[in-house]
């Protein structure tokens, strides 16, 4: 199945959940992170039990916290 | 208000875009900025809008200059360790150009006093280094109807969007709420280019000068991201429904101002 995670096509196995496309793209910080798909936010709670779908346009946002 | 010869030598370069003119540099000169944070992303940005000729700009910070700061912090110099930021900030700026006027003020923000600060300007820069600052500005702006930038930069990473009342997404509407103690890591503790808060500081005096023009488009609705190493930026563009937002959502369930707890990007 293919979709575009942070811009990029990818190919991942069917039925891949949220929470496991953040272990596969090794999100450095896999709790505190937030994924919006198709252009709409993604509840934290939703992770585990939502189902990547084909074309699905996945973004991780990170938190940033530095400007010292 | 009519330029002296000065001011047309010194704003030329401004004066000569169309987008600009004139008019736009007055609106520049009567314009109030007030960053929050002389580091990192404060610093840069600025000394751009000083040199620019924003009028009016404020300052605030409750650190004084420490020689790890000036790897990245090009406002301050070996001569101002130990000055407070915000009084050698003040002086920097004051040297660029005496158009304008700049607001010093030795704090930290807090839900104390945070309303209170905002209020006078027209557009807040958010160069501070930690969460719960963060959160705070930007409720305080939710609340008080205030643009502002957010910016984040860490080792060879930034960020940036930019909140316009009404036109998108707040801060917390992407990040909801601060991430524990340690859980996110810090630029002291991991690093960052000094260069970096150059371009990202920029690009927040860059969005600043934007609204007090009213030329082109904000980054409202959108996260900018930059990757130093790929040399790639890119701008994902944010969920529109803000409605379920506790701060700015339709019915906010945070009303009033947050001071969490959370140690800040350290000094030494």
């Amino acid at each position: 199945m293919n979709i575009i995670v942070a811009g990029v096509k990818k190919e991942v196995p069917e039925n891949t959940t949220v929470k496991e496309l953040i272990y596969l793209e090794n999100v450095e910080t896999p709790d505190y992170v937030t994924v919006s798909i198709n252009d709409e936010f993604l509840m934290k709670a939703q992770q585990e039990t939502t189902v990547l779908r084909e074309g699905d346009n996945v973004e991780f946002l990170y938190f940033m916290g530095g400007g010292c | 208000m009519a330029f002296s010869n000065e001011q047309l030598e010194r704003y030329a370069r401004h004066i000569i875009l169309k987008e600009i003119g004139v008019k736009g540099q007055k609106k520049l000169l009567n314009g109030s900025v007030l960053i929050i944070g002389a580091g990192g992303l404060g610093a840069p940005a600025a000394m751009y809008l000083a040199a620019a000729g924003v009028g009016t700009i404020g300052i605030v910070d409750a650190d004084v200059v420490d020689l790890s700061n000036l790897q990245r912090q090009i406002i301050h110099a070996m001569k101002d360790i130990d000055k407070p930021k915000v009084i050698s900030a003040k002086e920097t700026m004051e040297e660029m150009n005496p158009d304008v006027k700049v607001n010093a003020i030795q704090a930290f923000v807090s839900s104390e006093n945070i309303l209170e600060l905002i209020e006078p300007y027209d557009f807040i820069i958010d160069g501070t280094d930690n969460f719960p600052a963060k959160f705070l500005i930007n409720d305080a702006c939710v609340m008080a109807k205030k643009p502002f930038s957010h910016a984040g930069i860490i080792r060879f990473k930034g960020q940036l969007m930019t909140y316009v009342p009404g036109q998108g997404p707040c801060y917390r509407c992407v990040f909801h709420e601060p991430p524990p103690k340690n859980a996110v890591p810090t630029c002291k503790e991991a690093g960052v280019v000094g260069a970096m808060g150059g371009v990202i500081g920029s690009l927040q005096a860059m969005e600043a000068i934007k609204y007090l023009t009213g030329v082109g488009d904000l980054l409202a609705g959108r996260l900018m991201t930059y990757d130093a190493i790929k040399m790639e930026f890119r701008t994902i563009k944010l969920p529109h429904d803000t409605s379920t937002c506790p701060v700015c959502g339709e019915n906010p369930t945070i009303t009033e101002l947050i001071d969490y707890e959370q140690a800040a990007c350290e000094l030494k």
